[in-house]
This record gives C-alpha cells, sequence and structure tokens, in this order.
C-alpha cells in the first residue's frame, strides 16, 4: 500500500530538519523525537486528568479551576457513601447514586450472561461447516459497528408507541404497551438492545478461540467414538474455557461504563429505572444545575476502583490463558 | 581502499562484557574473515566496526582516522546482511537505488552504478522485480550489489552465506572471490564455517568468547596454531589431541609408549598435549614393530579419502588416508606418529612446540 | 420426544462438519442463522424502509411494511395533478376518481376519463390509491432544512484529521518502541499500556477541565486532541513492528538513511497492514464517538452527527422522517464500509482483540 502522495511529500519534506535534529542529538537518543508527541498527548489528557480527579473527588464548590476549590478531605466520599441501610437506595443521602449502582450490577449480570450464552451458541452454530459462514459472521457482527446513537434510534423507533412492534402485538390480539415508559419493560429493552449490539463482537472472540482447537482433537475424539454431547463438554467447552474467561471480564468491564445507547434510548427513564452509573457521573457533573464535579469525580473514583477489580480478574484470566 | 585498525576494542552489554579488548589490524584491499564459534562476538565486533553498535572502549580507526564517533553511513562502509535485509516493499532497483540517493548521487551517476553493479552481478533482468520473487541466491546477489554500487571503502559481511544450500554456497564463494580480486577492497567477513575461513581468507582472525586466539594466514594458522583452542577449530577432522608427559628425550604417551622428539627441555612434570592433524598420521600392520597398537573401531569411506577411527591405549586417534582402505572394524592395526608433525600444548593451552612440517615460518 | 429434542439442540451446536446431505440439524442451523439475519439486520432495513415514507405514513398505525405514496393524476382543465381516490358510487359499483376539493364531509371528485362532471362523494366512502413510492422529502429536508451539511463535515473532518493524527502519533511512538534500545523504554511501555485500564468515562471531569484551559471548547479539536493518541494503537503497531527484522533497519542506516526516513521509508510501508487495521478502527471510533463530543461541544454548530441526531430526538419529536432520514446517512458510510472490508475487520478483531 503507498502512502497518499501529499502525505509522502509532507513526510519527505520534515527529513531535512529530523535528519539535523539527528546530528545534533545522536540517532539513540532520536527515539525520544518519536515518543514526544504521544507522550505530551498522554500526558495532558491522560496522565493529567487522572491527578485532577483526585484533586476534584476531595475538593468542593462550584469552581471548574482546582485552585479556586476548597478542599473538603472525603466528604464526597462520605456523601456518596452515607446510608443507613446499604440495600436500600432510598435510605441513602446520594439515592440516585446507588439507584444507577443497583440498576449498574443488575444490568451487567442479565446483559453479560445472556450475551455471552447467545454469542456462544452463535459462534458454535457458525463453527459447524455451513454454507454463507462469512455472511452470516458479518450478519451478527454489523451492530457492533454502528454507533450508539443510531443503536438507540433504531429501536426507538420500533419501540415506540406506534411502532411495528405494538402493530403486531395487535395483530395477534394484544394491547399495545409502552414498552419504554413501564419501569420493567424499558429495563428488559436496554438490556436486549445492548446485546443486539455488543454481540457479534464477543461472537467473533469465541469464534476465533473455537477455530484455534485443533482439528486432529476432534478426530482423535471420533475415533473414540464420543458422542456429540460429550464432544461439547469434554473437548470444546473446556478448551474454550481460556477464552471465555477473556471474554466475560472483557464483557463485564465493557458493560460497568455502559452509557451512549440508553442515554439516548431511555434518557435513564422511566424515572430512574434504567439510568447506569456513568450516565450519573454524566448528569452530576454535566448536565444537573449546579455542576456537582467533586461528587461526578469521586463517584468515577468509585467507578475506577470497581474497574481496577475487573481488570486484575481479566489480567488472571489472561495468564491462566496463556498458560492453558 | 582502506586499513582497519582495532585497537583495545571493548564492548559491554550494561554490566556484561561480551568483547574483551580487541587489537587488529587489517591492511588494505585484505580479505579478512572473523571466525569462531556462535556467540563468540564475531557479529558484535562487525556490526561495532559498521557503526550499528556502540564502542564501549578502545578505538576503531579507517583509513587511519578514528570513527568511534561516526555514525555508521557515514564511515564509508557497506554491509551484506545473513538474511539480507532487502527492502521487500520496494523493487531490486530500488534497493540498490536507496543508498545512493539517501547520499544525494546525481540521477544519472544512480543509474550508471546500478546498471554496472547489475551487470557484474547478473542481476540485470532481476531489477524491477521484488525480493519476494528471487531465489535465494539472487536474493544474496541482490544484497551484495547494494554494497557494490555504495563504493565503500570497506565491505562488511554477516555470514552471508549461510542461509543458501551447499551447491550454492561453494558457487557463491568462488564468485565473492572473484569480486574481491576484482574490486581490490578491504572486506571484512564473518563465518563460522571453516572452510569459507580457509578458501577465502588472506587473513583469518579465529575467535573465541571476544578474544583473538589468534590472527594470520591461512596455512600459517593451519600449521602453526598458537593454541589449542585455534589447533582444535580449523581442520575436520578435527586434530588429534593425546595427553603426554615429558619423558627423556621426548615424551610419554597415556600408553606408556615414549615418542622420540628431537627438541628437549620440556620441563618436567608438566601435563602436556600432543596435537597431530589425521592426515599426518600412518598406518603400519599389526606385525610392525613400530608405532601405537590399537584397534579399529570405526571406518568411514568418503569416497576419495577415508577417515579411520583407531582405539589406542593412549586414546582415540582418527586417520585421513587417500584412496580406498579394506580394513574393517576390528582390525589390529599400528599407528604411526611423526614426531615431526607433532605440536605440543603446555597446561594453558599455549603451544610449546610446533610442528617442523608445513611451510616454514618466515 | 424431549430427550430427541435437547439431543437435536445438541447436535446443532455440537457437530463441526457436515456430512454429504443436510442433517435435519443443519436444517437447524440455517433456521437459527435466518432468525438472526431477521434480528440483526431487520430493524435496520425496517429504519431505511421507514425513512422514505412520508410525514403522514409515519403516523398510521399499524404501518405498512413498505414505503407508500397517493396516485396522483393530471385531468385535463386542472393546473395541478390530483389525487386519486377510489369511490364506492351509489349504485354500488367502485370507481376510482381524482378528488379536486374538499369542503367539509364532502368532496367535489372528478373521473378523469370524463373531466366534464363533477361529482360529489362523502368523504368517508372514498379511499386513496395508493402506490409503492419513496418519499424523499425526508432527505432534501435535511439538507434543505436542517444543518445536515455542517454536521456531516463536522463527522468528517473530526473522522479524518483524528485518524491521520493518531497513526501518525501512534506509529511513531510504536517504532520508537519497538525498535530502539533506550533507558526508560519498558518503562513508557508500561505507563502506555497501563492506559488501557483508565476507561475514558473515569476521566471525564477533567479532561473537560483540561479541553476547557487549552480553550478548546466547542472546537473540533477538542475531540480531537484527547483521542489522538490511543494506548491500543501503540500497543498493536508496536506488536506488529517487533516482527520487522532489525537488519532491516540496520541496512537502512548503512544505506546512510536518517531516522526519520528509516521511519517512513522503510518502517510505515512495512507496518501499512497494522496502520489499515488500526484505521478502521480509528474511523469507527470517531464516527460512532459520543460522550466526549457531548461535553466538549455544545453549540449546535459544532456539533457531530452524532450529536445532532441525540438533539434531533429531542427537539423534532412528531418529526420521525427527518430523523429516520439522518440515521440512515449515520450508518450508511460504517455500512459501506464494512460492506466492502468485512472480512478484514472481522479477521482484525478477532486476532487483535480490540473494538
Ligand atoms: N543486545 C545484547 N545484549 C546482551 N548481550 C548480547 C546482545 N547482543 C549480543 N549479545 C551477546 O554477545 C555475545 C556475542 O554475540 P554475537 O551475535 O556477536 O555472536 P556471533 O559470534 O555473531 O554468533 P553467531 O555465530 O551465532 O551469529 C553473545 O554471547 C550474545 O549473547
Ligand atoms: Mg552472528
Amino acid at each position: 500500500m503507498r502512502l497518499a502522495a501529499p502525505l509522502h511529500r509532507l513526510l519527505e519534506l520534515v527529513d531535512r530538519p529530523m535528519a539535523a535534529l539527528q546530528r545534533r542529538i545522536g540517532p539513540q537518543r532520536f527515539a525520544w523525537i518519536f515518543l514526544l508527541p504521544n507522550l505530551v498527548i498522554f500526558a495532558v489528557f491522560t496522565y493529567l486528568p487522572i491527578v485532577l480527579n483526585f484533586v476534584y473527588a476531595t475538593t468542593g464548590g462550584l469552581a471548574v479551576l482546582p485552585s479556586e476549590r476548597p478542599f473538603v478531605g472525603l466528604e464526597n466520599f462520605a456523601s456518596l457513601l452515607d446510608c443507613r441501610d446499604y440495600l436500600d437506595p432510598s435510605s441513602c443521602s446520594k439515592d440516585l447514586f446507588w439507584r444507577s449502582l443497583f440498576n449498574t450490577g443488575r444490568f451487567v449480570v442479565l446483559q453479560v450472561g445472556f450475551m455471552i450464552l447467545f454469542s456462544l451458541i452463535t459462534a458454535l452454530v457458525l463453527n459447524r461447516e455451513i454454507r454463507g459462514r462469512g455472511f452470516f459472521r458479518g450478519v451478527f457482527f454489523y451492530p457492533v459497528l454502528l454507533s450508539p446513537v443510531v443503536v438507540a434510534l433504531i429501536w426507538k423507533w420500533i419501540l415506540q408507541r406506534e411502532g411495528v412492534l405494538n402493530a403486531w402485538l395487535v395483530a395477534f390480539g394484544g394491547e399495545p404497551v409502552q414498552w419504554l415508559l413501564d419501569a420493567g419493560w424499558s429495563f428488559f429493552w436496554v438490556v436486549f438492545v445492548s446485546i443486539w449490539a455488543h454481540m457479534g463482537f464477543y461472537m467473533l472472540i469465541l469464534l476465533a478461540g473455537l477455530q484455534a482447537i485443533p482439528k486432529d482433537v476432534y478426530e482423535a475424539a471420533e475415533m473414540d467414538a464420543a458422542s456429540p454431547w460429550r464432544m461439547l463438554t469434554r473437548i470444546t467447552l473446556p478448551l474454550l474455557m481460556p477464552t471465555m474467561l477473556v471474554v466475560v471480564v472483557l464483557a463485564l468491564i465493557k458493560g460497568v461504563q455502559t452509557f451512549d445507547e440508553i442515554y439516548v434510548l431511555t434518557g435513564g427513564g422511566p424515572g430512574s429505572a434504567t439510568m447506569l452509573v456513568v450516565q450519573y457521573i454524566y448528569e452530576t457533573g454535566f448536565a444537573a444545575q449546579p455542576r456537582l464535579y467533586g461528587l461526578a469525580a469521586a463517584a468515577s473514583l468509585l467507578l475506577a476502583a470497581l474497574l481496577m477489580i475487573l481488570t486484575l480478574l481479566q489480567l488472571r484470566a489472561n495468564r491462566k490463558s496463556y498458560r492453558g | 581502499m582502506a586499513t582497519l585498525e582495532l585497537e583495545r576494542l571493548v564492548k559491554r552489554y550494561g554490566t556484561v562484557e561480551v568483547i574483551h579488548g580487541v587489537d587488529l589490524a587489517v591492511p588494505s584491499g585484505a580479505f579478512c574473515v572473523f571466525v569462531g564459534p556462535s556467540g563468540c562476538g564475531k557479529s558484535t565486533l562487525l556490526r561495532m566496526i559498521a557503526g550499528l553498535e556502540t564502542v564501549s572502549a578502545g578505538e576503531i580507526r579507517i583509513a587511519g582516522r578514528r570513527v568511534n564517533e561516526l555514525p555508521a553511513a557515514r564511515r564509508g562502509l557497506a554491509m551484506v546482511f545473513q538474511s539480507y535485509a532487502l527492502y521487500p516493499h520496494m523493487t531490486v532497483r530500488q534497493n540498490l537505488a536507496f543508498g545512493l540517493e539517501n547520499l544525494g548521487t546525481p540521477r544519472a551517476e544512480i543509474a550508471r552504478r546500478v546498471a554496472e553493479a547489475a551487470r557484474m552481478l547478473r542481476i540485470e533482468e532481476l531489477l524491477d522485480r521484488r525480493p519476494k520473487a528471487l531465489s535465494g541466491g539472487q536474493r544474496q546477489r541482490v544484497a551484495i550489489g547494494r554494497a557494490v554500487v555504495r563504493e565503500p571503502a570497506i565491505f562488511l559481511f554477516d555470514e552471508p552465506l549461510s542461509n543458501l544450500d551447499a551447491e550454492l554456497r561453494v558457487q557463491m564463494r568462488i564468485e565473492l572471490k572473484a569480486l574481491h580480486e576484482r574490486l581490490g577492497n578491504t572486506m571484512i567477513y564473518v563465518t563460522h564455517d571453516q572452510v569459507e575461513a580457509m578458501t577465502m581468507a588472506d587473513l583469518i582472525v579465529v575467535l573465541s568468547k571476544g578474544r583473538i586466539e589468534q590472527a594470520g594466514p591461512p596455512l600459517e594458522l593451519y600449521h602453526r596454531p598458537a593454541n589449542l583452542f585455534v589447533a582444535g577449530f580449523l581442520g575436520s577432522p578435527k586434530m588429534n589431541f593425546l595427553p603426554v608427559r615429558p619423558a627423556e628425550g621426548g615424551v610419554r604417551l597415556a600408553s606408556g609408549d615414549r615418542l622420540a622428539m628431537p627438541e628437549p627441555a620440556l620441563g618436567t612434570e608438566a601435563e602436556l598435549t600432543l596435537g597431530v592433524r589425521p592426515e599426518h598420521l600412518a598406518l603400519a600392520p599389526a606385525e610392525a614393530g613400530a608405532g601405537l597398537a590399537g584397534r579399529v573401531r570405526l571406518v568411514e569411506h568418503l569416497g576419495a579419502e577415508v577417515h579411520l577411527h583407531v582405539e589406542t591405549g593412549a586414546g582415540t586417534l582418527t586417520l585421513r588416508t587417500p584412496g580406498e582402505w579394506a580394513a574393517a572394524a576390528g582390525d589390529r592395526v599400528r599407528v604411526v606418529i611423526p614426531p615431526e608433525a607433532c605440536h605440543l600444548f603446555g597446561p594453558d593451552g599455549r603451544v610449546v612446540r610446533s610442528a617442523c612440517r608445513g611451510p616454514q615460518r618466515g | 420426544m424431549a430427550s430427541l429434542a435437547t439431543s437435536g439442540v445438541l447436535d446443532l451446536v455440537t457437530r463441526t462438519r457436515g456430512k454429504g446431505r443436510l442433517h435435519w440439524t443443519d436444517w437447524l442451523a440455517y433456521g437459527y442463522l435466518l432468525l438472526g439475519l431477521f434480528l440483526m439486520f431487520g430493524p435496520v432495513v425496517w429504519v431505511v424502509l421507514s425513512s422514505f415514507k412520508s410525514e403522514a405514513q409515519l403516523l398510521e398505525f399499524p404501518p405498512t411494511a413498505l414505503p407508500y405514496g397517493q396516485v396522483s393524476v393530471a385531468v385535463p382543465g386542472y393546473p395541478e395533478p390530483l389525487p386519486l381516490f377510489r369511490v364506492r358510487m351509489p349504485d354500488g359499483s367502485l370507481r376510482e376518481v381524482a378528488q379536486i376539493r374538499r369542503i367539509g364531509i364532502q368532496a367535489q371528485m372528478v373521473d378523469p376519463a370524463a373531466p366534464e362532471t363533477i361529482l360529489r362523494v362523502d368523504i368517508a366512502g372514498r379511499e386513496p390509491v395508493r402506490a409503492l413510492s419513496l418519499a424523499t422529502e425526508n432527505y432534501t429536508a435535511l439538507f434543505e432544512r436542517f444543518d445536515f451539511l455542517r454536521y456531516l463535515w463536522n463527522s468528517v473532518f473530526i473522522t479524518v484529521t483524528a485518524t491521520l493524527i493518531m497513526l501518525l502519533v501512534n506509529s511513531m511512538a510504536a517504532f520508537a518502541l519497538a525498535k530502539y534500545d533506550f533507558r526508560g523504554r519498558d518503562l513508557v511501555f508500561v505507563l502506555t499500556i497501563a492506559t488501557l485500564l483508565i476507561p475514558p468515562t473515569v476521566v471525564l471531569v477533567p479532561v473537560f477541565l483540561v479541553v476547557a484551559k487549552l480553550g478548546l471548547l466547542d472546537t473540533p479539536w477538542g475531540v480531537i486532541w484527547p483521542g489522538a493518541a490511543t494506548p491500543t494503537g501503540v500497543f498493536l503497531l508496536r506488536q506488529y513492528m517487533l516482527t520487522i527484522p532489525d537488519e532491516l533497519i540496520d541496512a537502512a542506516r548503512m544505506d546512510n538513511a536518517s531516522e526519520w526516513k528509516i521511519y517512513w521509508r522503510i518502517v510505515l510501508p512495512l507496518a501499512a497492514p497494522a496502520l489499515a487495521v488500526l484505521a478502521i478502527f480509528a474511523v469507527m471510533w470517531r464516527w460512532n464517538d459520543f460522550l466526549l463530543p457531548l461535553i466538549v461541544l455544545s453549540r449546535s454548530e459544532q456539533f457531530t452527527l452524532q450529536l445532532a441526531l441525540n438533539s434531533f430526538k429531542g427537539e423534532m419529536h412528531t418529526q420521525w422522517g427527518n430523523l429516520l432520514a439522518m440515521t440512515v446517512l449515520t450508518l450508511l458510510p460504517i455500512t459501506l464500509v464494512f460492506g466492502f472490508l468485512q472480512r478484514y475487520i472481522t479477521t482484525g478483531i478477532a486476532t487483535t482483540g480490540i473494538k
């Protein structure tokens, strides 16, 4: 593949000053020149924000500038964690945070569980010798590429009161349902839509895991007259386990961070029935008046702690999968 | 064309020293071969000369000028790599021209030099192909061509033939030697193949564990190895080594036999090693009075010559005799060791007495 | 019976090779896949079909599958084409007549075949004659009444610029980490990879502050720079560049190439496959990005397509037509890219495990 011509010329143009620079600092130290842009961007937009997050979380007030914010210690954390009964969000002073946390937990368990189940089944089906395998793989994968906003709007259009789903319901003699205005149903659809949107990705990784299982293992099992059931439970699934672990943890990490599609689909409603924790951070820090940056930062640190635990799990799963 | 001098050259990776103070002078126009077992530091030494590795201590001089601080490109060298290192995304022509373009050589000059190198190396029809579409030997030629167009003062080769099959290797060896004769440049050539070293070199440098064991013309090294390592490294089959002790007027073998040596005064109790090349040993019938009694363990017929492995009281000896040999394993024979062909090495491995055979010193 | 069914299902998911003619489990597999096809593609197809329906038809319940439009006919003596209706006449016959105008519950109609006589018909007794027709006004309105082209341009600008910057910046860093031996290299690598563990959502608040302090709020650069260096990109490219032989770079050094020249004449072309994979991902990430633009861009003329879509959802609660058309135009580029590069993308993801 050839570089685009203008880019080519631009890079050629840079060569002279770069060569001069190299003569001054030497070829080995030139590595730092290559690293510099990347490091600067990381420093400004990742490392600095990480540090600032702690500053925000331990300061109060409404000011944006950290220097104008009074230090409040762990007050933000205390107010987030202030509950009479941790199992009852309404007893907490920041009940919305706890509701979003509970919702996130419920969401992640359901979404990850069913998503992995369906991706596994789909991967197993697609691992058979099937006509148009590439096509079907693409079909299941396609929604992964759609933007969260598009995904949400597609389903909003289907689920609206005069939508096609209600039309079918009526055609089969049912009553139309306000899918997104009922707390239970809207939670169901939030889980459903997010499975719909992300399943293809996990299916693909599981499929790659399945295809990495050597064919001769199956041939040996066939020589041993193993039944299909035993092939699945004694060969395929155990050999897929390492991939499976990685996939589950990955899905958990992504699941906890879900925001966009739900925000557009239900806006967290009805009430706070489908509000997840990232939306809480966004609303607290950016949408609500006044903007409570400190509280949002504290909540995001709690989220980070949760993610850190999940990441450690992933590292362990990874290590297992390399050993396996 | 240029001389190359290394002075107390040292290379350290972190705290590990891999080259321990190498001194060497290569005259202008010489074909110098670095040879030694794997991991002895041949490539490291070559890459230091090339400027691809920094020098930890010591000095490198090309044509008398210190080049330690010069970057690779400005030392006036060209290198041929073991894996050829052809740019896979460029055609052969672009591969040859790349270096000259970087030097700002005029287009016409580039075209002239590329055409000339291509003619010399017989790769004219390949100029518009990519490296992927070339055979191993053709790639090798292109890699050499890339060095040739640069018209360097010194050529550097790092095991350039090791990826070729045996037949092609022999052919390329001859071509390289011819190239050297034609261009007359100084060439530094790294290999671990002693046949390459013996056949191509004007000057062989035997390296071991980051040190020079001996440097000199091939036959000098073959016939007058300075130590056990060089003696054992050059020659195939290997030189025979037998433990001996000094005795009245010669040495005593482990079997108890005495071997008369003309030169006296070998000390008294030292543990010595006697070395003798397989082709210098002779066989005598079992009934003969002279020689070391032994039994043939293995006979290897190579067609033009035979290798015999004979077990004697002094140790196992390998013999190399021309023609064919009717003996079979198990035969009783006597091995005659000609004292004038024997080397003696001291306990530290250094030679204490060289053979009188072979070309005379000087 | 139940056991037969379960063993069938098991067979479906366990067999890896079809032997000879189709087993009934193969049929089941195809059934599953067709259901998948319907579930995965159906919603998108439905939105595309709907986007070609007129505003009036969008309000219909139950909706028709395909977009229809009322047929109009030109009637001699009338300057404009008149809408065609099917009317049950007092004598019980059905006729297709054109409507001139509507007065209360009565409509004045005319038979196109006999334009002289005007008929009066009760509006309850007439039904529009319809035929398949694509209402493109949803799309044209996007360009005429809404600033679609601006949003499109914003999205394209951000996507293209951010992708190019990212490829450049990440490949430079990857080259340094893959092919140089310098003090602190491993530390830099670890620090880079560690940022993979920091999800962007977690540092939302301070990123907003940094962007604001740099004066980048409400500019495309406020979205471009924070995402211009990704740990994923560095990692992916580095791993790929490790496979480029060191000797090649040494050869280039001997050929008098500067380090910069080695980077763009040797390493970049050789890393093209990895760059292509990363480029596809980067385009996808940028084009679909939502949360970062949402906090950085607040003036509507700076909106990306995703933000515009989101805001239209609120503003134009009744204007589904335009919203659907815009949704279709937003998913179109990604769909086209996917259509052409499907195999490439799926294998890219399967081998790298990134999204
Ligand atoms: N980058 C490095 N860091 C540490 N040690 C190194 C490095 N490169 C080489 N070495 C060590 O230096 C020694 C010499 O290596 P070198 O590559 O020169 O050997 P060589 O003689 O060329 O061997 P071969 O015939 O196998 O190519 C080896 O022991 C090797 O392990
Ligand atoms: Mg080597």
